[in-house]
């Protein structure tokens, strides 16, 4: 049943592939986009990876569509022929492609439990998280103990590109409105 | 019963998906896309229980929350060709 429904979503997302390349409305490209995203994420919850489909959810089909949307205000949304054919970026994307699906035929197959990612460190956390003081909840204590010093890059690269998006926000909403949308806003905000 | 509820929204899915690729005006496709969106979160809480995990249901919960704001950004854009537009700004 499960690979009757995967079989199903990528179909459709092929389809929806072909449907955006061959799309010339920007508008239109940036529906299919969100249904793209909404295939994957259910995609991804048939393989079981739910926080991978939340994340895709709402980043590809909520806040990707919204700034698009955005940008389409600026550049209007009719997307001009090409002036000649694409032949070199397709061979480029059928090496690429070619490449990635060979490379797929080394891999363990998805699921099994002597896959090389499962032989390593995973039993050794597992056997040792009792013994080394750990908190309580094994997965808390490999992402923040075990792991700490990679969570604390991946906290450190979010926090830098939340400060960012801020300090490029404010700038932009001072240089466009002026001194007397500012004291209507601080008004507002008291 | 569950598999004939999986196996009618994949139908539902195959006919909205063909709908926004086939066109022809922007608004099938921005309605097939809000469509894809429900049936989307209807086929996480049938999987849900499918595979006898029904706490998915507050995952489909997350993802009605995230179609409305799509869906706001959409008609905003359609309405007002803008989405920064602010109301007050307008008025004398």
């Amino acid at each position: 049943m499960i690979t009757f429904i995967q079989g199903v979503l990528l179909t459709l997302l092929a389809a929806i592939t072909i449907a955006i390349v061959r799309q010339r409305n920007l508008f239109g490209v940036v529906i299919l986009a969100g249904i793209y995203s909404f295939l994957i994420a259910s995609v991804m919850m048939v393989l079981d990876a739910v926080d991978v489909a939340m994340t895709e959810a709402s980043v590809g089909a909520g806040i990707s569509t919204v700034v698009l949307l955005a940008a389409l205000h600026l550049t209007g949304s009719r997307e001009y022929p090409p002036a000649h054919a694409a032949l070199l970026p397709l061979f480029v994307s059928a090496v690429t492609a070619g490449a990635l699906i060979w490379g797929t035929a080394e891999l363990p197959k998805f699921g099994v439990s002597h896959a090389p990612i499962h032989q390593n460190t995973a039993p050794k956390y597992i056997e040792d998280a009792a013994q080394h003081k750990m908190p309580p909840n094994m997965v808390t204590g490999v992402l923040a103990d075990y792991r700490g010093y990679d969570t604390l890059g991946e906290t450190t690269v979010i926090f830098t590109g939340g400060i960012g998006v801020m300090l490029i926000m404010r700038g932009r909403r001072r240089k466009s409105k002026g001194s007397d949308a500012k004291s209507k806003s601080r008004e507002r905000s008291a | 019963m569950f598999i004939v509820a999986t196996v009618a929204v994949l139908i539902a899915l195959v006919l909205a998906v063909s709908r926004a690729i086939l066109g022809p005006s922007v608004f099938d496709r921005v309605l097939a896309g809000n469509s894809v969106g429900t049936l989307a979160i209807l086929l996480l809480a049938v999987l849900g229980f499918l595979t006898g995990r029904p706490e998915w249901l507050d995952i489909a919960l997350t993802y009605c929350l995230l179609n409305i704001i799509g869906t706001l950004a959409v008609l905003k854009y359609f309405r007002y060709g803008d989405l920064a537009y602010d109301d007050e700004k307008e008025q004398p």
